[in-house]
């Protein structure tokens, strides 16, 4: 029935047609201003985070172990809405008041710092030992076989999983709209109020979620091949 | 040049270096021999510190460890930087080319100027007949020529003493000639080595003496020709004749 009425009636058809062109700007706008921008600073203080928090993981210091430990826990056991909902609703109450923008890159940088931790953990521990020991027997200190020996080959074995979290993050910004920033879900909501064509301009939003992440996956393998230069296929 | 005192090593409870001494003269070559478990590649590590002696001391040229004395990890890295390791199984880095591998020590920790540093890298691995392999990455070099590339790296940091683990034995039988000759000419050199193999060959033309160790001991030393041909003791008898009769490493 409904979609009988929509094709059969070409002045609704029209008004679709002139909401979406005019959504386009305002949608990239929002997609330029806030979602790409929170989506790097979050991405890149995560993975500063995550490293450190990997580092403390596999540390000998007990201290070091359980903080990383429970800040892992404590992030992937709650919902990240709540956490963003925490930091932007909850801490006014003790009087810690953050702005939207704010608030979102530290909650999405917190989310990412501890799921990038497990992965960078994890290719971390997958270098073998022998390369720890070429680089000690070389003379290296231990930052120097991080940055020259370990990391490298670690980010290697790294980047299709981080791959996979930075595409989550750029779709989980929209969370970002509930704390009131003005990102790309969230002026997609704020004309769809104006006009009800909530179809439309969802599907839109999501059209350009789409290109973007099909975009990253492009650069994700391109990457990947680069880093894959030093190893047999 | 090196001095070695009552060296032990314990894993948990496991002794695995049971009392070692040993003196190598500057420019000598030691071998040395045992079944595998004897604590071969322990002696070698606790020499480069790799892993820590539970007691004992070791001295190479003017520098004493003593590990019944409690030390930092800066003094075990200026101690390390006296001898240089080759691994059995290379632990090149693989993503690094060989040159690059070979520069690592001297330009990273050792901060030589780059221009010098890859100069002479590259006339180490002309020295180990790498010459035309120079950009290669590990993984497109083979066996022998990996295992050579860890000798240059070794040789680029210009240590006092080069520490051999079996370098050979993770090798294809028509390799192992290549990294034995430029171990013979490094040994011809004047170079100070300790090296862990069991090809005799190498031993009875190089080694100035050949230790056979066993249990974590050194049961038996002396002139490669002593203990190949008339060796004392029963287990370096018993252990001659394996090698001999299964030519395993
Ligand atoms: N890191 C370690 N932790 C516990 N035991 C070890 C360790 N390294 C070596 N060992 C033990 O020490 C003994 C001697 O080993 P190793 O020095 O490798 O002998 P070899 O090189 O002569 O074969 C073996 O029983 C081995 O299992
Ligand atoms: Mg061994």
């Amino acid at each position: 029935m409904y979609l009988n009425n929509i094709f059969s009636d070409p002045v609704r058809l029209e008004r679709l047609s002139d909401i979406s062109q005019s959504a386009w700007l305002p949608l990239l706008e929002g997609l330029v201003q806030y979602t790409i921008p929170l989506t790097l600073i979050a991405f890149v203080l995560g993975l500063i985070l995550a490293v450190l928090t990997a580092l403390a993981r596999i540390s000998t210091v007990k201290i070091l172990q359980w903080i990383a430990r429970v800040y892992v826990s404590i992030i992937r056991g709650t919902p990240l809405l709540v956490q963003l909902f925490i930091l932007f609703y909850g801490l006014p109450t003790i009087g810690v008041v953050i702005d939207p923008f704010p608030a979102a890159i530290l909650g999405f940088s917190l989310n990412v710092g501890a799921y990038a931790s497990e992965v960078i953990r994890a290719s971390i521990l997958s270098i073998p030992k022998g390369q720890w020991e070429a680089a000690d027997t070389i003379g290296m200190t231990y930052v120097q076989s991080l940055r020259r020996v370990i990391l490298p080959q670690a980010a290697r074995v790294s980047i299709p999983p981080l791959s996979n979290t930075f595409i989550s993050l750029v779709k989980d910004t929209s969370l970002a709209s509930l704390i009131l920033v003005t990102e790309m879900f969230r002026i997609a909501q704020q004309i769809a109020a104006t006009n009800y064509e909530f179809l439309l301009l969802y599907g839109q939003a999501a059209l350009i979620y789409w290109v973007v992440c099909f975009l990253l996956s492009i650069g994700q393998g391109r990457l990947e091949h680069r880093f894959d230069r030093y190893v047999s296929r | 040049m090196i001095s070695i005192r009552n060296l032990h090593k314990k894993f948990g409870d496991l002794e695995v270096l049971k009392g070692i001494d040993v003196d190598v003269q500057k420019g000598q070559a030691i071998v040395v021999i045992g079944p595998s478990g004897s604590g071969k590649t322990t002696f070698l590590r606790c020499l480069n510190i790799l892993e820590v002696p539970t007691a004992g001391s070791v001295t190479i040229d003017d520098q004493t460890a003593d590990f019944s004395k409690p030390f930092s990890k800066r003094q075990i890295t200026a101690f390390r930087k006296q001898s240089a390791m080759v691994f059995q199984h290379y632990n090149l880095f693989p993503h690094m080319t060989a040159l690059e591998n070979v520069m690592e020590g001297p330009i990273i920790v050792q901060k030589k100027d780059k221009a010098a540093a890859r100069k002479k890298a590259e006339a180490i691995l002309t020295k180990v007949g790498l010459s035309d392999k120079m950009d290669y990455y590990p993984f497109q070099l083979s066996g022998g020529q990996q295992q050579r590339v860890g000798i240059a790296r070794a040789l680029a940091l210009e240590p006092k003493v080069m520490l051999f683990d079996e370098p050979t034995s993770a090798l294809d039988p028509e390799l192992v000639g290549e990294v034995l000759q430029v171990m013979k000419d490094l040994a011809s050199e004047g170079m100070t080595m300790v090296v862990v193999t069991h090809e005799m060959r190498f031993a009875k033309g190089v080694a100035d003496e050949v230790l056979f160790m066993d249990g974590g001991k050194i049961v038996e030393r002396g002139k490669p020709e002593d203990i190949f041909n008339n060796p004392k003791e029963e287990r370096t008898q018993q252990f001659l004749n394996l090698i001999e009769k299964t030519d395993v490493i």
